[in-house]
Parts: structure tokens; sequence; C-alpha cells
């Protein structure tokens, strides 16, 4: 009861009674206590003489990294291209396959809510829970090491994604003009083509470069399992403890990531 | 032309938002629906084409039950029936010309809709009802820019293009202002003149109503409270349909200047 009752005098207010502030005050406490608590157990499992060591050894690695080995970018153009072109077709793999899924996971859309959507439901919590570079590991030993079996990673990884956001895009349309177009006489997919799909053709695109954007970062790395792109000289340069040429790599990741980060913002721009 | 028969609908939630109506409607005749918020005019209606499933009772067009239909049947069926809607549903990222000839789906095939090619004689039409709608202009404008008088005139279009024999309107004017709602009313109304076409016509502005229709019909709680010319809406008939109020500033008559300075202006 915020509102305190005083007789015969005004009535005062507070947001809280004295026993919620008591709950609230308690819940504070128990929530320290828990932090400080797996702060000790944390501190107990850590050998705090390399914590302590860490500084010089960054200095050390930081040290033998500079300058990059920049003569090194000559092996790099073709991996970062492989990296571009996993993500790319990895990310239009996806769509084709999110599209379909989506609509049979929309509630509106789906053409059995009781079989049909759960199936749908269950590819995207699937293809979603499981990291793309635990895909491309499982698709190496699958199709074998190289561009392949990324591009298959990321395309699975991102089914999910793209099918989530579609299909809750899809579930959000304005049923009026889905109303008007119906009363037309015209057919099921004649209703998708003319009533859903241009509501969410703005949300198909921004996903898609989103995503695009998304799976350029994860394709760098998939190389580090064997699965091509510029990950695997990656992997090679820290085997070898080749500072100088990580170096390298890590700036060219970085480079092409800004690019694509700048390149999905002004195409989400055009759109909305 | 067309008859309700007993048509009823009571929703999953245990409404009933029409109670047997039964009505008759002769061909040409443009009748105006009104009756408070929740009676079932909305719904009446969407039974009509069968955007809400009636739950009993038959709706006959032209000698033919649409309410025994299959889905093919049925989109034959509302090819003949043309719906205008309160907020006018048009397809907002579609062209106007899209939107116009998106009348046209129930006759074309999916893939001819699909990559827009339409055949000629539909381009015509199309061309055509802009032009009498009063919006060549705007042919290749997307249905976000426009007003909402000229989105309705789109709607219009899009409604006539399909070669009806029935207008289903529903609150055509709610959203519009009070000039704009009596053109657009006017619009509607020499239209079904013209192609001699029957319109049921779901309205709350019951003055509006009076002004344009040769029939009236009151729903109340889903059932006709009152069928008969417009001039016979007395104090105590809108009394029964709506509630008591007083009704006098409602029924009163149009004034003749005010009419012609309208018109003059349009």
């Amino acid at each position: 009861m915020p509102v305190v009752q005083n007789h015969g005098g005004p009535n005062g207010w507070k947001l809280h009674t004295t026993r919620q502030s008591m709950v609230r005050w308690f819940c504070w406490l128990l929530g320290v206590a828990i932090f400080l608590y797996c702060w000790n157990v944390i501190s107990e499992a850590t050998t705090w003489f390399f914590v302590w060591d860490s500084p010089r050894i960054a200095g050390d690695i930081g040290g033998r990294a500079m300058p990059p080995k920049w003569e090194y970018i000559d092996k790099l153009w073709e991996p970062i291209w492989d990296t571009l072109n996993m993500a790319t077709l990895g990310t239009i793999l996806a769509l084709i396959m999110a599209v379909p899924v989506a609509f049979l996971a929309a509630r509106n859309t789906t053409p059995n809510a009781y079989i049909i959507r759960p199936i749908a439901l269950f590819i995207i919590v699937a293809t979603r829970s499981i990291n793309s570079l635990i895909w491309a590991l499982l698709l190496v030993a699958i199709i074998g090491p190289g561009v392949l079996a990324g591009t298959v990673a990321i395309a699975i990884r991102s089914i999910g994604f793209c099918a989530k956001l579609l299909y809750e895009a899809i579930e959000e349309i304005d049923v009026k003009q889905v109303e008007a177009v119906t009363a037309t006489g015209a057919s099921r997919w004649q209703v998708m083509a003319y009533a859903i799909v241009p509501q969410i053709a703005p949300a198909f695109a921004g996903i898609s470069v989103f995503r695009w954007d998304i799976n350029i970062r994860e394709s760098t790395v998939l190389g580090l399992v064997g699965a091509g792109g510029i990950g695997l000289q990656l992997q090679g340069s820290l085997n070898t403890l080749a500072w100088n040429q990580v170096a390298l790599i890590l700036l060219v990741i970085l480079v092409a990531v800004v690019i694509s980060e700048w390149v999905s913002a002004k195409v989400r721009g055009a759109i909305i | 032309m067309l008859e309700l028969k007993k048509l009823t609908k009571t929703y999953a939630t245990g409404d009933q938002a029409l109670k047997a109506v039964e009505v008759e409607i002769p061909a040409g005749q443009v009748l105006a629906l009104i009756g408070p918020s929740g009676a079932g005019k909305s719904t009446l209606i969407r039974c009509i084409n069968r955007l809400v499933e009636p739950t009993s009772g038959s709706v006959i067009l032209n000698g033919e039950n649409i309410t025994k239909l299959s889905s093919s049947g049925l989109r034959r069926a509302r090819r003949t029936m043309g719906m205008i809607f309160q907020e006018y549903a048009l397809v907002e990222r579609l062209t106007v010309m899209e939107n116009v000839l998106s009348g046209r789906l129930g006759y074309v095939g999916f893939w001819r809709a699909f990559l827009r090619k339409y055949p000629q004689s539909d381009i015509d039409e199309a061309y055509r009802l802009l032009d009498r709608v009063g919006l060549l202009a705007m042919a290749d404008k997307r249905a976000d820019e426009l007003s909402g008088g000229q989105r309705q005139r789109v709607g219009i279009a899009r409604a006539l293009i399909q070669d009806p024999k029935l207008l289903l309107v529903d609150e055509p004017t709610a959203s519009l202002d009070p000039k704009t709602s009596r053109q657009i009313m006017r619009l509607i109304c020499e239209l079904c003149a013209e192609r001699g076409l029957a319109a049921i016509i779901n309205i709350h502005d019951v003055a509006l109503a009076q002004m344009f229709v040769q029939r009236v019909i009151g729903l109340q709680l889903g059932a006709v409270q009152f069928d008969g010319p417009p001039d016979g809406l007395t104090p105590e008939v809108l009394t029964a349909i709506y509630g008591e109020e007083d009704w006098q500033a409602t029924i009163e008559e149009v004034d003749e200047d005010d009419l012609e300075n309208e018109s003059a202006a349009a």
C-alpha cells in the first residue's frame, strides 16, 4: 500500500511498503553474498603466479608481434577471399532454407499448428543452439576439410537466426492487408506474394545483411578447425609462434569486419 | 440477388455476433447497415464473402450458396464481390497501380501475378478506373505516400476492377474528414449507379447514410432492428437501435444550400 493514511493529516505516499523495502534489501544482500562467494571460488581455482606474470608475457608477445610482417600479406589475399565467400554463400544458402522454415513457423502462415509448426520451431532451435565452430568440426569430419565445410557450417548455423527473426516479422504483419487481398479471390500463394511478402521485405533485407555481417566474423575463425579461410593461416602462425604474422592476420580480419559493418549499416540505412 | 437466410455467427468466445439474420437485396440496391459498435455489422459483411466463416445459415448470391462452396469455388465467388475497407487496407509498400491490379488476382494465375504481367485489358481497365477516381497521375506512387481520401479512392478502384456485382463496404468514411467522407460516399454511390451494382455499406454516420442510400438496415446485438427507407429513421427507431439519446440533430435534413456549396467546391 503505497498510500500512507494519516489520521487527520494529509495522506503520505511511499513507493514501497515497509515490508517490500525489507524484501528488496534482503535480495540485494543475498546477491552481494553470492557474488563474493563465487569470487572466492574462482580465486582458489586460479594460479595467481601466471596472472601476476601476465603483463610481462603480454609485453613480450606484443614486442615480437610488432611490427607486423607486412610481406606476409601476399599469402593472405586468397584466404581472406575464401573467408568472404564462405560468409556470403553461407548466408545465401541459409536464407534459401530459412524462408520456408519461417513461413512454416509463423502462427499466421503455418499450414498446421500442431505438427508442422513444432517441427519448424525445432529446426530453428537446433540450428541456433550449436555454435558454427562445432558445426564446422562435425562437417570437416563428414565432408572433409576445406571451404565447403565452412560454407555449410555457416549456412546451417544461420538458418535458425534468420528464420526466427523472419517468422517474428511475419507474425507482426498488418492482417487487414491480407484480408483485403484475400477478398479479391486471390489464392493462398497470391496472398503470400501480394500481401505478406511486401510487408516483410524490409525485415528480410535487414536480417540478411545483419547475418552476413555476423557471418564474416564467424567465418574468420572456422579455419582453426580446418574449415578453410583465413583461420587456417591464423592457426598455422599461432602454432609456429610467428607473432608478427598473427598481428597482420588480426589486422586484416579487423579491416574486413569494419568494411562489412560499414556495408551492412549503409544497406540497412537505405531500407529503413 | 443476394439473400441471407438465418445467418448466424457465434465466435469461439461464445459471443453471438449474428442471430439468424434474414435480408434480401435486389440487384442494384445500395443499402446502409447502421448500428452501434459491436452490433455485428463488420461480421455480417465478412460472413458474406466468408472472410469470417458463418456458424450456420446461408448466403445465396445469384442462386449460388456461398456457404457451401469449396475453396476454389469460394475464390470464384469472391471475384464477384468487391470489398472496401475502413482503413483502406491497401498494401502499403506496393504502388497504386499494383494495388489496383491486385483486384484482378482472382482472374490471373500465380506467375502472371507474381511477375506483374497482367493482360493488357486489365491494365487498360486499371487506367480507366484510376482516371475515374481522379488518381491517374498517382499510378506510380507508393500507396503509403497518399492521403486518406486518395487511398480510399485506390481502394474503390481495386474493388471495381474485380468487375463485381456486389460491393461490401466496411466503414468507408470512418477515418476521413467530413468533406472527404461525403465525396467518398458520393463516389461509391455514383459508381454503383453507373454499373448497376448492389452495395452493403456499414456506416456509423447516420446522417451521411440518409443522404446517399435507398434503404437502411439497423442492427442491434446481431439482430435486424429496422429495415426500411432512410426517412423511416425516426427518433424512436434510432433509440431502438442505439439506445436513448437526443436524435433531433442527427436526422436533421441537410440544407440544400450546404449541398450546393459543396458540389461547387468539389
